[in-house]
């Protein structure tokens, strides 16, 4: 092994362990916040005993569930009973691994050690676990693996709702995949490029996608709620009508880590969202955080980061104690009639508006954005007029009297 | 649809989705941050809002007289009255002819809090408490015998009173 190489593995496999535990403890962290914001929002307090302002209670938790006894169904199917939380567990936490989290962080290195020879390594380096070069297709094709623990577990656990619930999962992955890809799909036409880094740095260039591609966003976040199994569209679990869904019959650590993949993807989602459609690292208003890179600069876009991970984690929580479930074939038509049709006319219309401003001569910046932000409020208008009038969610419902 | 979904009549118009969901985040949010309602159990035991009834029936108490002898003369109305049958007497008598209880036991576990027992009794002797802070590490523990129930000092329920049905 040449010394390069050596430190490339070195630093990778540094990168990938601080990352790792980092979610992990963040996991801990959005357990906790999601039981405090259900409790404000309830009016309550929420777990505040364990340790200050309760923030010790997943440790508690976790101890818990260590201990507590596993059991497994006679019906179950053995092997793929205990493989699904695995399968359900390490897709949410890879996806993070091509999402970068912060602005190169000024590293080089030259040394020697007895035994293992010379370490070299040639900074900066780039904050992101893997900078591989198809960043946005990774996530589908690991978002969408995700959904084999769920259904595995339902369909091993034999037991009927734990089923309903693998297969509700399956029809809700599969019906949002496809919107959730579309609304990323624009995010290709303007960037160019399908790595994460590629599109901060476009995003920095000119304005945040939030604002270029305001109808993606909003597609995508709906998408995301629904990838993720979260309220209103977690329909998998549905404690009201299939008793917790694919998880029912899991017990213990195997439960928990049912809980610890929801509350990874979660979070990974919600670093998704900021780096596709907020910036990524990106710190707005300046162009400071571009430049030469030094450690301040990487200690700040992480903080800014994880700030806007933490926003939309804390969306995500809002959401879920704010709106009640959907209906299972609302669920689908939401899905298959509207976000579908909207994700496929909205790549259109951008592609289109990409395409007249070139002809235009409208150059790629700031301007250039600001003109796709005009034409998305006209979108954005459209869609939830049409959208708010009342006639697209459940409209096969509707029973017209007197007219036709 | 494979099931029957009962069909409802929506209005076509005048129904907004957005503005609903964005209504509904307001009010969660408003809840978010709006002052909360828990009482911090173990330190708080009342609040302004909050304090415990005077008529509550908790666990017994019995009444002392000036030498600390229990008020009871072991009459045995109230193991009579008593629906839950969980008072045991066994009434003793002095030389001087005062009778006293020998043994006094009330089983907590099986009483009912009615308090019959402490309305039944002619010198106001035996009492339901306002306390409700009972756990024992052992189930023996809630037969509570004479000594305990005349060494218990939480204060004791008013029951209910014909005359001030509402408690003012
Ligand atoms: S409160 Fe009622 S049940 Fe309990 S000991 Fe007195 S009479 Fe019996
Ligand atoms: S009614 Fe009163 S005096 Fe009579 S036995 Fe019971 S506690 Fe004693």
């Amino acid at each position: 092994m040449t010394p390069e190489l050596k430190g490339y593995l070195l630093v990778s496999v540094i990168k990938l362990v601080v990352v790792f535990f980092t979610l992990l403890v963040g996991v801990a962290f959005v357990t906790w916040l999601e039981r405090r914001v259900a409790a404000w929002i309830q009016n309550r307090l929420g777990p505040n005993r364990v340790g200050p302002q309760g923030l010790l209670q997943p440790m508690a938790d976790g101890l818990k569930n260590f201990v507590k006894e596993e059991t497994l169904p006679a019906q179950a199917d053995k092997t793929l009973f205990l493989l699904a939380p695995g399968l359900a567990f390490v897709p949410s936490l890879v996806l993070f691994a091509v999402i970068p989290f912060a602005a190169p962080f000024p590293l080089s290195f030259d040394f020697s050690l007895p035994l293992l020879g010379q370490f070299a390594y040639a900074g900066p380096m780039p904050m992101i676990v893997a900078d591989v070069s198809i960043g946005l297709l990774f996530i589908l094709a690991v978002s969408s693996l995700a959904v084999y623990g769920i259904v595995i577990a339902g369909w091993a656990s034999g037991n009927k709702y734990s089923f309903l619930g693998g297969l509700r999962s399956c029809a809700q992955m599969i019906s949002y995949e496809i919107a959730l890809g579309m609304s990323i799909v624009t995010v290709l036409i303007l960037t160019g490029s399908v790595g994460l880094t590629h599109v901060v740095a476009y995003q920095q260039q000119t304005v945040w996608f939030v604002f270029s591609l305001t109808l993606g966003f909003v597609l995508f976040a709906i998408s995301a709620l629904a990838e993720n199994n979260r309220l209103p569209f977690d329909l998998p679990e549905a404690e009201a009508e299939l008793v917790g869904g694919y998880h029912t019959e899991y017990s213990s650590m195997r439960f928990a880590m049912f809980f610890l993949a929801e509350y990874g993807a979660l979070i990974t989602m919600s670093a998704l969202m900021a780096t596709l459609f907020f910036g990524g690292w990106d710190i707005p208003f300046t162009a400071w955080d571009q430049g030469e890179p030094s450690v301040l600069k990487s200690l700040a876009t992480l903080v800014v980061f994880v700030g806007k991970t933490f926003f939309f984690v804390f969306w995500y929580i809002w959401v879920r104690w704010t709106l009640p479930r959907f209906r299972y074939d609302q669920l689908m038509g939401l899905g298959w009639k509207i976000m579908l049709p909207v994700a496929l006319a909205y790549i259109m219309l951008i592609a289109t508006a990409v395409w007249a401003f070139d002809a235009l001569g409208l150059a790629d910046g700031a301007l250039y954005g600001l003109a796709l932000f005009g034409v998305n409020l006209v979108a954005l208008f459209i869609v939830f007029r049409v959208l708010d009038s009342g006639r697209l969610i459940g409209q096969q419902y509707v029973r017209r009297e007197g007219s036709a | 649809m494979a099931i029957n979904v009962k069909l409802m009549k929506r209005p076509e118009r005048d129904v907004s989705y957005l503005r609903a969901s964005l209504k509904g985040m307001a009010i969660t949010f408003r809840h978010l941050v709006a002052p909360k309602w828990t009482m911090q159990y173990p330190e708080q035991k009342s609040t302004d809002d909050y304090t415990i009834s005077q008529r509550w029936r908790g666990t017994h108490r019995m009444l002392t007289d000036e030498q600390g002898r229990a008020k009871c003369v072991a009459c045995g109305l109230c193991p009579q009255i008593c629906p839950a049958n969980c008072i045991k007497l066994v009434p003793g008598e002095d030389e001087e002819g005062h009778r006293y209880p020998l043994i006094y036991e009330i089983d907590e576990f099986r009483c009912v809090f009615c308090g019959y027992c402490q309305e039944v009794c002619p010198e106001e002797a035996i009492h339901v408490g306002v306390h409700y802070e009972n756990s024992e590490y052992q189930r023996g523990r809630f037969v509570y015998d004479l000594e305990r129930l005349c060494a218990q000092t939480h204060p004791v329920s008013t029951l209910w009173d014909p005359s001030d049905p509402r408690g003012e």
